[in-house]
This record gives structure tokens, C-alpha cells and sequence, in this order.
């Protein structure tokens, strides 16, 4: 904004002389009494501040310290001392993790390696599935068996992890001297996908096998309730557009191609975006749930490396390291897809 | 007017159906394999007899985990945390959410952004357990020794569901409120009175998604509950797991059922409870997607 003369001073016609004008006097009072009127307006609105509170603390003590925490990555760790004693070590601990030569380097470039595959696996295999299941699930026309098939595929979201975990570990499980190997490992095994060996020492002790048992089950557990959101984006198209493009002879290709692949693409874009945002927050849950020493090769993730050394281990500083390393791209990401959401779309997802 | 199917539309029909289909069962299979081999003898499962429909029928893996206080006391826990859990959540997020809704407040700007920071950027695991230890020493010094009440109170908080529910309280037509105002009304009033039955669908929802954080909560739950008595049912599960898998404790096991039985139906007892309730949660579910948090 441009200060004008005429914001300071006034010309009095009447005494023929230059005042000082009354709204900058306004103004100047403002902004020399500031936090004054701040506290007048929490003071008159104080029931409103007061509801803020339990919120603000709740972030503060179990959000925001935590972050202090994290400056351990800057320190000698230390099991006694607090963080803001413990001795300054600058980026030693990243020297470590990125261009040391022991067997924590090997292992974090390896934990940084399997959390951006696995969720890259899961972005090629697992997004588009709820797409496909969305634009199956338009075909059905009657209420009742969309209904049925709805419900059916959505069954797995309520499971929790650990039970989900715990009936794949169940269904790929090995077998003993007393006891079979689990049913789907069999049922692999008869199809021919499998060497009955491979089988029979347990699926998630294999390494080759981890992505896959991750993938699929990350499939059977989401697929269906994520097609929810693509499947309210196809019902949304209003029926005379395919009688339109049915009219301009439009077969079923055609039609997807032409009517319904452009209404929903701003919710697939959108979702894609929020997907690669999140391409680094793997779900350390399932991860922890589903690894084992043997398979420490295809599964380690940063937040289970981080845990491993950190919580059950003493390392605490390195620990911290490869959490800081890993949060940091990770927040760079999701600023970034939020960035080109807002810029692609008008629609921002903050 | 009623129109022939094209032939490539009669394609896609038939494909879409079969591989529905085949999806459709390929995501029931587990549960009723499940059931089935929860209640077959024990021979049946150990030499994998079980593919659909169960054999030998018997209850006792059902009726002994019934008879384990430990089951019990685990199903308690697990009640305790959703039921107090959701209503901390929910009440820091609904006072919370209705604050930040409002446009005369201060630095709207700054605590919004204290709010959605905590989405972009999180501590990690090692810095947050830390943080839970104090927490818990701090507990222990003004004598909560009970851990579930440090996982009710310090965990489970998420910004996404507040910024739900703040979008839904700025859709109250602000003219409600006004006349609320002229009525006398306070501002614990109108919230209570207009801005709660007014979005309580959204309310509905954040509070499922709360419930359900809660249900589910497993990692922080198994960290930081020391007591074996404490441990809600997902941490009892894992532990019954981890307990049945071991061959050592297997080579003794010499039971009607087998042992695989046992996490049969510790996994279909934990997931009858929610099939119950599914039904009268559902829309509220579907909702909650759709919502998403996506703001225009």
C-alpha cells in the first residue's frame, strides 16, 4: 500500500491550518498498542482461546517435543543424560548412516532402498486396482448385488493390522514334521508357482517373496474400501453423456476413454498425488508385523531400522539420523505434491 | 428407450462380473477358511483336509480360549482404550476443530499451520518413544501408575480428523449462530446447542475413524503398556501368536484341536464384534472417504 500525505495530514479549511488525521491517529494507536488489544480481544473471546488449549497441548507435548527429541541425531547418545546435555557431534551420525563402511551404511542405503520400493510397488500395482474394481462395480446395475459385492470386498479394512498380519502369516505359514504348510502356500504350490521346498520352509522367510506378500495383501486389504472414492466420482457422471456417446456410436472402450476416464480424472490425479506425497510414510506396522531376520533384505524399512536400533538397541542417535534423513525427503514430498495439486487442480488438500 | 447391448459392451459386462467375482471371494476366502479351520479337528487342519467347509467339528479351541482370563482381560483393555480414547479425541477435536473454525480468531493463520505441520513432518519412532517414557515417568510421579491412561491421553490424536471437523463447523451458516447470540446464548452454548447437532454427521464419522485408530492400536499400545495385564486385544493376539508359531512350545502341544485352531479363533473373535456393528456404521464409513479432507 502507498502512504499518501493525505493519510497524516488534514487541511482545516475553517482555522486554515494542517491537523493530524484522526484515523491515523487510529492506526498509529493500533499498532503501538498491539498486543494490548490482542489481549482485549482473547479477554472479551477467552471462552473461544480456552477451547484451543487442550488441542494446542496435546500437539505440544506428544508432537512437538518429540521433534526436541529428534535433535539426538546432532548428539552422542547417551541412555542417562537428556538431549540438551548430551555432548554435541554434529553430522557424525549421518557420516555413519550415508558414507561410513560398516554394516549400519549397508543397512540404512538398504532400509532407504525397500521403503521407496515397497511403496513404489505399491503405487504401480496397488492404485490402480481400486480404479478397475470402481469402473467393475458401475457395471453392476442392480443396488442389491453391487451391494453384496461391495460389502464383500470391504470386509479385510476392518481388520486390524495385526490381525491381518496374522492370518497371512497363518495362510503362508511352514510346515513342520507334525503339521502342514499353511493353505495358500499350498495351493501356490500345486498351481505350480512355487517349489514345494520353497514352501515348505514358510513363504515370509523367503526374501524374494516379502514384496509380494506385502503387495497382495495390502491389495485384498484396501482395493475395495479405496474404490469407494472412484466409484463416487463414476456414479456422479450423469447418464446422458453415455447416451450421447452411445448415440455417436461410441462402443465400451470408447465410452471409458472418452466419457468416463475424463470425468474422474481430477480425483485420480488428486489421489495419485496424495500417493506419491506419501511415498516415504510407509506403514512401519505391517512391515514389523510381517519381517523376520531372514528377510531383513527385501523388508528392513527406515522406521523399522530406526526401531530395531534405536528402541531395542542403544543407538539411539543413529537412530534418530535415519528417522530425520527419511521425515525430511518424506515432508519434501508431500509440500511438493501439495504445491503442484493446488497449482494442477485448484484443489489443495491442506 | 430401451437399447440393444453393443457386443463390446456385453464383453466388458461379462469380464467385469467374472473377475468381480473371483475378487469378491478371493477377499471373503480367508475369513471363512478361517472359521472353518477355528472349529475342525485337529487332524483336519494339520494335514490341511480344511479348504472350504470345516471337518470333525469340534468347540474346544473356542471353548479354551473363553476359559483364558487373559482373553477376557484383553477384550476389557481393548474396551477401555476405544470407549475413553475416542471421547478424549473427540472432545480435544471437536473444541479444538470449532476454534479454528471461527474467523475472528487471532493468529488463525499460525495455529492452523502448528496443525497441519504435525501432518507434513512427524518425529519418528525413537524420538516419540522417548518423549511416551517421560511422559510415562511424569505419570507415574503424579500417580497414574495405570499405562493405559498415558496411551488413552498422549496418543491417537490426528490432525486430519480436526481439520474435518473445523471444515464442517465452517459450513454452519454463520446466521444460526447469530440468532443463538441474540438469544443469550453462550459460546459453549452454541456449540453445544448449534454447531454440534448441526454437523453431526461429520462428527459421527471422525469419531469412527477415532474408534477404530483406537480398536486397531497395536505398536505404541505393546511399547508402553509394561504389564501383561494391561495389554489390549491386538497386543494379546500378536503375543498368542508369537507363543503358538515357536516350535519348542509346540512340540508339547497335545490338544484335540490344532494349535493353529487357537489363533483361528482368537482372529474370528476379534473380528465378529466389528461385523456386528459394520452394518449400522457403514454410510458413516463411506462418508468419511468422501470427505477425505479434500478442501476446494
Amino acid at each position: 500500500m502507498k502512504a499518501k500525505a493525505a493519510d497524516f495530514l488534514v487541511y482545516d479549511e475553517v482555522n486554515q491550518i494542517y491537523r493530524e488525521n484522526p484515523e491515523q491517529a487510529v492506526r498509529d494507536d493500533v499498532e503501538k498498542h498491539y498486543w494490548l488489544h490482542v489481549c482485549r480481544a482473547v479477554a472479551k473471546d477467552w471462552r473461544l482461546y480456552l477451547m484451543l488449549i487442550p488441542m494446542l497441548l496435546v500437539f505440544l507435548f506428544w508432537r512437538y517435543f518429540p521433534m526436541y527429541e529428534l535433535l539426538g541425531c546432532f548428539k552422542v547418545s547417551d541412555e542417562v543424560k537428556p538431549v540438551a546435555e548430551q555432548l554435541f557431534a554434529g553430522f557424525s551420525n549421518f557420516k555413519v548412516l550415508l558414507v561410513g563402511d560398516g554394516s549400519k551404511t549397508t543397512e540404512f542405503w538398504r532400509a532407504l532402498r525397500n521403503t521407496f520400493l515397497l511403496s513404489f510397488y505399491g503405487l504401480c500395482f496397488g492404485f490402480p486396482m481400486p480404479i478397475i474394481l470402481a469402473l467393475f462395480f458401475n457395471e453392476i446395475k442392480s443396488n442389491i448385488a453391487r451391494s453384496v459385492y461391495q460389502v464383500m470386498t470391504y470386509l479385510p479394512k476392518f481388520m486390524s493390522t495385526v490381525v491381518m498380519t496374522s492370518l497371512v502369516t497363518m495362510l503362508v505359514k511352514q510346515g513342520s514334521l507334525t503339521s502342514n504348510m499353511g493353505i495358500v502356500s499350498q495351493l501356490l504350490c500345486n498351481l505350480g508357482l512355487v517349489s514345494k521346498e520353497v514352501a515348505q520352509g514358510g513363504l515370509l522367510n523367503q526374501p524374494g517373496f516379502f514384496r509380494s506378500i506385502y503387495q497382495i495383501s495390502g491389495i485384498w486389504e484396501a482395493a475395495g474400501y479405496d474404490s469407494i472414492v472412484f466409484f463416487a466420482a463414476i456414479i456422479a457422471i450423469s447418464p446422458t453423456s453415455y447416451e450421447a456417446a452411445q448415440i455417436d456410436g461410441a462402443g465400451k472402450m470408447a465410452q471409458m476413454k472418452y466419457v468416463v476416464l475424463p470425468s474422474i480424472l481430477s480425483t485420480i490425479v488428486i489421489m495419485l498425488i496424495t500417493r506419491i506425497g506419501s511415498l516415504l510414510n510407509i506403514g512401519y506396522e505391517k512391515v514389523l508385523l510381517l519381517y523376520n531376520t531372514n528377510t531383513y533384505v527385501t523388508a528392513d524399512v527406515v522406521s523399522t531400522f530406526a526401531q530395531r536400533y534405536g528402541m531395542a538397541g542403544a543407538a539411539k542417535g543413529i537412530a534418530s539420523a535415519a528417522e530425520m534423513m527419511n521425515n525430511v525427503i518424506g515432508m519434501l514430498l508431500v509440500i511438493g505434491a501439495n504445491t503442484i495439486a493446488r497449482k494442477a487442480s485448484d484443489v489443495s488438500l491442506y | 428407450m430401451k437399447r440393444k447391448l453393443e457386443i463390446s459392451e456385453l464383453i466388458f459386462k461379462i469380464i467385469s462380473y467374472t473377475l468381480l467375482t473371483i475378487f469378491a471371494l478371493c477377499c471373503l476366502y480367508p475369513f471363512v477358511y478361517a472359521i472353518s479351520a477355528a472349529i475342525s479337528g485337529r487332524d483336519a487342519v494339520e494335514y490341511s483336509q480344511v479348504v472350504l467347509f470345516p471337518k470333525d467339528i469340534q468347540f474346544d479351541a473356542f471353548k479354551r480360549m473363553f476359559n483364558n482370563n487373559m482373553f477376557w482381560n484383553a477384550y476389557s483393555n481393548t474396551l477401555f482404550l476405544t470407549l475413553y480414547g475416542t471421547i478424549w479425541s473427540l472432545f480435544v477435536a471437536i473444541l479444538g476443530g470449532y476454534a479454528l473454525s471461527k474467523k475472528r480468531l487471532l493468529f488463525r493463520r499460525g495455529f492452523n499451520f502448528f496443525l497441519v505441520f504435525t501432518m507434513w513432518f512427524s518425529a519418528g519412532l525413537v524420538p516419540q518413544y522417548l518423549n511416551y517414557l517421560q511422559t510415562k515417568d511424569i505419570f507415574n510421579s503424579v500417580g497414574i501408575t495405570d499405562d493405559k491412561w498415558l496411551v488413552v491421553i498422549a496418543m491417537g490424536m490426528a490432525a486430519m480428523n480436526i481439520i474435518l471437523l473445523r471444515n464442517a463447523f465452517e459450513g454452519v451458516p454463520s446466521e444460526i449462530e447469530e440468532a443463538a447470540i441474540v438469544d443469550g446464548a453462550s459460546e459453549f452454548q452454541v456449540l453445544r446447542q448449534v454447531y454440534i447437532p448441526m454437523s453431526k454427521s461429520t462428527i459421527a464419522t471422525v469419531a469412527l475413524f477415532f474408534a477404530i485408530s483406537r480398536w486397531n492400536g497395536y505398536f505404541w499400545a505393546r511399547q508402553m503398556t509394561s504389564n501383561s495385564n494391561e495389554h489390549p486385544l491386538q497386543v494379546f493376539i500378536r503375543l498368542q501368536l508369537e507363543q503358538y508359531t515357536d516350535p519348542e512350545f509346540m512340540a508339547g502341544w497335545n490338544e484335540v484341536f490344532a494349535s493353529d485352531s487357537m489363533i483361528y479363533a482368537l482372529i474370528v473373535c476379534s473380528i465378529v464384534p466389528i461385523l456386528v456393528i459394520y452394518p449400522f456404521i457403514q454410510k458413516y464409513f463411506a462418508k468419511g472417504v468422501n470427505v477425505g479432507g479434500v478442501k476446494e
